[in-house]
């Protein structure tokens, strides 16, 4: 089949459908939950100092303005579900999104840069073709769309547990269950099968092994038919079992509603139903609209566009290459790559002021500074220790200690190792800068860890 | 319906995976579980609890020992208050670690040992005879340090002391104050420890879950803060300028009566090591503790002997500290040196609790209980 007649060929736009109203509906819960939680105020409206993105550091928090960002996101959501504006309510999303996981780096999931790289995808999706209020208003419907826009959004969930189930193949994971030998043991609490199966090592072994063999092979067994049912059954259990065992917010239900997509038409269908007849329920009524044709318009420059989007996205994660040393120690090149879950990494970093002229020097109290999870978040990654450094240069400066070297004592422990020095501790770093380049003043690994 | 099923179906696959090994393997694996239960009743039957007891008999004493002295400010009762002061003191370098319940919610700790004293403010206390002695203003003002202040730092010598306390014309004053200090302390401690020992205790060792506000979380975490804050930069980081530009002499603990200063830092590490090692407050027996813990842990990880290595280190700073000079202030003073190199050498620990045991333990520095990867 060329892809000249894949491009033509369509598909019914019920899983769209299904797909925007799960997907607004997730983030919608997502948002009302994190401000719930006070993690605006925590997160982004108390800490003095934001950790930003080489070359976002322009995108900071807006002080009480940073909820008009929050409603912004929430409201975009809500006009996703219902289809209204659907364009417009998208890109809106996408952007106030993004801007609030671009404000602090502290932050970084893989998950937030997922609902981020999805919903910009979204945005050449016609996903308001069918059961959507758009379609009132224009008093028209398109019950067939594009075979390709759904496969898109197949292929990036496809690409996500695929890349994380590439990570997992390295010798921590596979040969000494780490870290999950640090992290299952610790679930005691748990009842039922803490204080024995979480303590057992078998089941660390097994838990590495079946996780990594279950990110591999799920995008496969959703695509085929007469695996899906189960492969569906196997992403439930997966992901419920995984927000039993860790903190992981709203992201199993996420990759849950997601997985839905795979599903054929007739049990989008069946869901669409069920949905009417709830809305039946509160006296909605809903009126049946005039079938059109769906043409999507320029679709060759949008489908080259994607192309291009989704090579980035498959050469993005295997950038480590390109630098030296081991990746979970230097961490160059390691978001946004679907690594999740592969490290117990902990670090303690003591920054040290040196007034080289008078030859006084003094520490600095991180809590001075930053929040405990900034100071946690810091302590382990180099770019966050170079921008803490920049900053406290800046800070001691207009106390007017100058001139001025700052240097940070630091050490950090990877999946079960002990710890071990981190940064060099005799290089100035407000000599240093951050930069694409390998970053030559963190100290070797004493180890070796071998794959992916 | 569908998903109701598939849902039904994975909670009986989490507990059908569970329920199958729980009957025999509990019994044959001699790993197989570290009882925290014990842990926590060991620190709390056979050290924080005898602590307080201690603490709240020594002030007890500091008590009658101030009555005397206000009845009668002769050089004598001067000498035993001082003493009831230092019998006290040491014991409460046991005690600074346990930041929970009752201690933490009243603010007990800072209100018994916050240096330097403001001198300011107690002098102020003393002419208007106006305070509040639980008020934040008043942290620095009140308990061990405020009391030094007013037993060894009046006066450039004894009857210069004495005399605030007798021919002063706010003798009287002077004598309110140092008796309030006092009463407070010792009310402070008694609560703290009938609050124990009225039901805090049951409820603290019951609660083993591994979450923020585990009792094995915040008890760990809390000596952790105290190693780092209370002990490594309070006795020795601040006064030797670590955190300055310059050496700060006056910042040690007990600044009046400096050549006391290495005795509660001596205090203070071996409340440390006993702790770690779930050593019995009043005896020699080790009982469940942290470095069981790890012990546990590293049969697990088959890692390194962590709990040697944390033992190793504070018999090092141990080491070190008795080289120095018995009066901090003076040692800051005369060779500084050897005061930043014993915080460097009490610093390596702070790396093996912080980043190596804590990873052991897997327990969470951070409070903000924000979702994961």
């Amino acid at each position: 089949m060329s892809i000249k007649s894949y491009l033509k060929k369509d598909t019914s736009s019920a899983p769209l459908a299904v797909f925007r109203i799960g997907f607004g509906v997730m983030m919608l819960i997502s948002i009302i939950r994190f401000w719930s939680y006070g993690w605006i105020e925590k997160l982004y409206l108390e800490p003095q100092f934001h950790f930003s993105y080489y070359g976002f550091e322009w995108v900071k928090p807006l002080g009480d303005w940073t909820y008009l960002i929050f409603i912004i996101c929430g409201l975009s959501a809500f006009f996703v579900v219902l289809g209204l504006k659907y364009r417009l309510s998208i890109i809106l999303f996408f952007l106030s999104f993004t801007y609030i996981e671009l404000m602090d780096k502290t932050t970084y999931l893989n998950h937030y840069y997922f609902i981020s790289i999805l919903s910009f995808v979204m945005i050449f999706l016609p996903a308001n073709a069918y059961f959507s209020l758009d379609n009132y208003f224009r008093q028209k419907q398109y019950k067939q769309i594009p075979k390709w826009t759904i496969d898109s959004i197949k292929l990036l969930l496809g690409i996500v547990y695929f890349y994380a189930g590439l990570a997992k193949i390295n010798s921590d994971w596979l040969f000494k269950a780490m870290p999950l030998k640090i992290w299952l043991p610790s679930k005691y609490d748990l009842p039922f099968i803490g204080e024995n199966l979480m303590q057992q090592e078998w089941f660390h072994y097994a838990m590495s092994w079946s996780g990594m063999l279950y990110d591999l092979s799920i995008p496969f067994l959703l695509l085929y038919k007469k695996t899906r049912v189960f492969a569906f059954i196997l992403v439930v259990f997966f992901h419920v079992f995984t927000r039993v065992l860790f903190p992981i917010g709203m992201f199993p239900y996420v990759m849950i509603v997601g997985s839905l997509i795979f599903f054929d038409a007739k049990v989008h269908s069946k869901i669409i139903k069920w949905i009417k007849s709830l809305l039946k329920v509160f006296k909605v009524k809903i009126q049946n609209l005039p079938t059109s044709n769906f043409q999507y318009p320029k679709q060759k420059i949008v489908t080259s566009f994607l192309a291009v989007f989704f090579i980035f996205q498959i050469l993005i994660p295997f950038r480590y290459l390109l630098y030296p040393g081991e990746l979970f120690w230097r961490e160059e090149g390691y978001r946004f790559s679907w690594r999740v879950m592969l490290m117990e990494k902990r670090g303690y970093a003591n920054f040290k002021v040196v007034n080289p002229k008078d030859k006084t020097y003094f520490y600095v109290d991180n809590s001075d500074f930053l929040s405990s999870f900034q100071e946690k978040q810091m302590s382990t990654q180099p770019d966050f220790i170079l921008e803490y450094a920049h900053f406290l240069g800046e800070h001691f400066k207009s106390q007017g200690i100058e001139p001025i070297e700052i240097y940070v004592e630091s050490y950090v422990a990877l999946n079960g190792r002990r710890s071990q020095a981190y940064i060099n501790p005799d290089v100035d770093l407000l000599k240093e800068y951050e930069s694409f380049q390998p970053k030559s003043w963190i100290l070797a690994f004493k180890d070796e860890i071998k794959g992916f | 319906m569908k998903r109701i099923l598939i849902a039904l179906f994975a909670i009986f696959l989490v507990l059908s995976c569970s329920s199958d090994d729980s009957g025999s393997e509990i019994n044959n694996n001699p790993n197989d579980g570290f009882d925290r239960q014990a842990m926590l009743s060991n620190w709390v039957d056979n050290i924080i609890i005898p602590v307080y007891t201690d603490l709240n008999v020594k002030l007890g004493n500091l008590v009658n020992a101030k009555s005397s002295f206000i009845d009668d400010p002769t050089q004598g009762n001067l000498d035993n208050l001082r003493m009831a002061w230092q019998e006290a003191y040491k014991v409460w370098q046991h005690a600074e670690m346990f930041n929970v319940g009752l201690a933490e919610s009243t603010n007990y700790i800072f209100q018994m040992n916050v240096y330097p004293t403001n001198v300011n403010d107690i002098e102020n206390n003393i002419q208007s005879l106006n305070y509040d002695l639980g008020s934040v203003n008043n942290n620095d003002a009140v308990g061990f340090p405020a009391l030094d202040y007013l037993l060894h730092g009046l006066g450039e010598n004894d009857s210069e002391i004495l005399a605030f306390y007798t021919s002063n014309a706010n003798a009287e004053n002077y004598k309110t104050y140092l008796s309030d200090l006092v009463d407070r302390m010792k009310t402070l401690t008694q609560s703290v420890l009938d609050d124990w020992n009225n039901g805090f205790r049951d409820n603290f060792v019951s609660n083993t879950e591994n979450s923020a506000t585990g009792s094995i979380n915040l008890m760990v975490n809390d000596y952790i803060f105290f190693y780092e804050k209370g002990f490594r930069a309070n006795k020795f980081g601040i006064p030797a300028g670590n955190f300055s530009p310059n050496p700060l002499p006056d910042r040690v603990e007990a600044f009046y009566k400096a050549d006391f200063s290495k005795t509660l830092a001596l205090e203070g590490i071996d409340a440390i090591q006993n702790f770690f090692n779930g050593r019995a407050y009043s005896g020699t027996s080790d009982a469940e503790s942290l470095k069981d813990y790890l012990d546990f842990l590293n049969t697990i990880k088959e890692g390194e002997d962590l709990s040697t290595l944390i033992n190793t280190q504070f018999d090092e700073a141990r080491q070190k500290i008795n080289t120095l000079n018995d009066n901090f202030a003076e040692q800051v003073q005369t060779n500084n040196v050897a005061m930043t190199e014993t915080f460097d050498i009490i610093q390596l620990a702070v790396v093996l609790l912080k980043v190596d045991m804590l990873q052991a333990l897997d327990i969470s520095v951070d409070f903000v209980d924000t979702d994961g990867d």
